[in-house]
């Protein structure tokens, strides 16, 4: 059967604006300015850098690397590696399809939002209407007992545009998305930050942002927190940019626009910090109250203190519109990455083409996501599986994949080389260095942490028995899926060409500048036959 | 705002987004070598 040529990242613009749009999320507006609020303040933002250079962008250039070496999702790309490491392929694909079903419902509350915001329909009780007017949830949690219809119908509509989107593949479906939506999400946060800026009491919460607590570089839990923020808003882990960066050319740069990608998401992370706390600040005053008693973060941030702000400035109808609009994109083009991961894998592995691969892969997660998300109880699932599949599926399975390549495979200076062939930063020592012992370490310390406090006392105050299905059982259950998907047999016809680590489908050596040399290679569209570059390494066949 | 709070939030505004400028124009200065495959039509 003839092989189709891998699809492409249309511009390298369009590449990293997509990489961005992964990486800015619903955590850079709900998650960041409490987490450095809690931590120190101002004096956050140093672990916060030193967690961004030792280990957030060191682990983004490994995914980009690996993606585009091997040009593959990440369980065939993992697999080229050596044929174990698959499992962490797949184990992250079961962790994307779980984080699909759940995402998309915070999508489809905002986009509600943008139309609850006409009107401030929450009344004066948005906390109420939160949770019982619009979610209809259980009082107790436990399982499914009915459906809510308010929630379902948008949930249906984000999933028709987000298969719509990946129906038309990469350059024509993402790229252009994200073309359109990260520009507009930029313009549209601007103008609320601008907004909030010009509120009274707006500098009361600055100040309770940005000053600066010293003392809090000595606790071990801020140092953990500015490594889990940096780890969970730059995307990684997932296996996103790992299949992100199969799309790219054999001779892009790959550290260079790691570098823009990870200070462009820290840099709407500040912006989002200003906005958000300016707005608290103008609420607190309101109140009469200081801002440490409207702080909050999460959905309470998003669905209850917004709403209770726009309700009480002029104009602030408009101010509901850019925010929930503003939280819709950033979602938006994150979700769009994160199914595109499972999408891909399938693809891989099974040659299947783009739109059936979307209808029946990203028709599955939907039916899913509407089954138990649209539901009474959603949102408490939505709570226990968030904050079980983020610390023990993302965190760890980056956490075994850092810890496979540098010291199992010993893989590390030959993905150096890879990179440093054709990147606008040059690769050092250093890099083996944060990724070898500071990134593993990093992420070993929130684990430990994380898995202290879960024995101290039941996460979100829910029972065993609900963790137990709801929170654990979702991660490990995900393990336990990457594990059996792994073990089914690749036809021969599937299977890749393996190479030792660092060899195989490697760029030309020629490295920058040496446009027409070691690309002789047959890999163009229809082909199927593997190509073979001047250096000698093979080069991987186009599917 | 304290005069501590002004100088941090100035201070992340200038690492940050001053670090997101200068990764640009690096990237700038280092523009894609197109492959010989590069035709990247969507299949």
């Amino acid at each position: 059967m003839p092989q189709k040529a891998r699809e492409r990242w249309g511009s390298r613009t369009g590449f990293l604006l997509a990489a961005i749009g992964s990486a800015i999320g619903l955590g850079n507006i709900w998650r960041f300015p409490a987490e450095a609020y809690k931590n120190g303040g101002g004096a956050f933002l140093l672990p916060y850098l030193i967690a961004l250079l030792t280990a957030g962008l060191p682990l983004l250039i490994l995914e980009y690397t690996v993606g585009r070496k091997y040009r593959r999702s990440p369980p065939a790309a993992f697999r080229q590696l050596a044929k174990p490491v698959q499992v962490i392929g797949w184990w992250q694909v079961a962790i994307c399809f779980v984080i699909a079903t759940y995402y998309s419902v915070i999508l489809a509350w905002a986009v509600r939002y943008v139309g609850f915001s006409v009107g401030e329909q929450w009344g004066d009780n948005p906390e109420e209407f939160l949770f019982g007017d619009f979610l209809q949830a259980a009082e107790t949690p436990g399982d499914v007992s009915g459906y809510v219809a308010g929630v379902f119908w948008p949930l249906l509509a984000v999933w028709l545009v987000v298969l719509v989107v990946l129906a038309f593949g990469v350059r024509r479906g993402i790229e252009r998305a994200n073309m359109l939506f990260i520009p507009l999400l930029v313009i549209f946060f601007a103008v609320l930050v601008i907004r909030a800026l010009t509120l009274d009491g707006a500098a009361g919460g600055l100040d309770a942002l940005f000053s600066p607590d010293w003392s809090a570089l000595g606790e071990g839990s801020v140092w953990v927190a500015a490594y889990g923020q940096i780890f969970f808003s730059l995307s990684i882990g997932f296996g996103i940019m790992v299949t992100y960066a199969s799309y790219l050319g054999r001779r892009a740069d790959l550290s260079g626009s790691a570098l823009v990608a990870g200070f462009a998401n820290s840099s709407f992370e500040i912006l989002a910090g200003i906005g958000v706390f300016a707005t608290l600040g103008f609420m607190a005053q309101a109140e009469g109250v200081p801002v440490d008693e409207v702080a909050t973060e999460g959905l309470g941030l998003a669905f209850v203190a917004f709403p209770t702000v726009i309700s009480s400035m002029p104009t602030g109808w408009l101010f509901g519109l850019l925010f929930f609009v503003s939280l819709a994109i950033a979602g938006f083009t994150s979700l769009v990455s994160i199914v595109q991961v499972v999408v891909a894998s399938v693809q891989d592995r099974t040659g299947m083409s783009r739109v059936p691969a979307v209808l029946s892969v990203g028709g599955l997660i939907a039916v899913v996501s509407l089954l138990l998300f649209s539901s009474d109880n959603g949102v408490w699932f939505l709570d226990a599986s968030d904050h079980f599949i983020n610390q023990y599926g993302i965190a760890l399975a980056a956490l075994v994949f850092v810890v496979v390549v540098a010291w199992w495979l010993r893989a590390l200076p030959q993905l150096q080389e890879h990179a440093n062939a054709t990147s606008a930063v040059r690769l050092g020592k250093w890099w083996l260095f944060f990724l070898g012992l500071v990134t593993p370490l990093g992420l070993g310390w929130m684990m430990v942490d994380s898995l202290r406090s879960e024995f101290d006392e039941n996460y979100g105050g829910f029972t065993d028995d609900f963790l137990l299905k709801y929170g654990w059982g979702v991660a490990i259950g995900a393990l336990v899926v990457g594990i059996l998907l792994s073990l089914i047999p690749w036809r021969h016809t599937d299977e890749l060409p393996l190479s030792e680590p660092g060899r195989g489908s490697g760029p030309p050596t020629g490295g920058p500048g040496t446009s027409g040399t070691g690309t002789s290679g047959t890999g163009t569209a229809g082909t199927g036959t593997a190509g073979t570059t001047k250096n000698g390494t093979t080069r991987e066949r186009g599917r | 705002m304290s005069a501590a709070a002004v100088t941090m939030m100035c201070i992340a505004i200038v690492i940050v987004w001053g670090g997101l400028v200068a990764a640009i124009l690096r990237l700038r200065k280092h523009p894609d070598v197109p492959d010989d495959d590069a035709s990247g039509e969507p299949v």
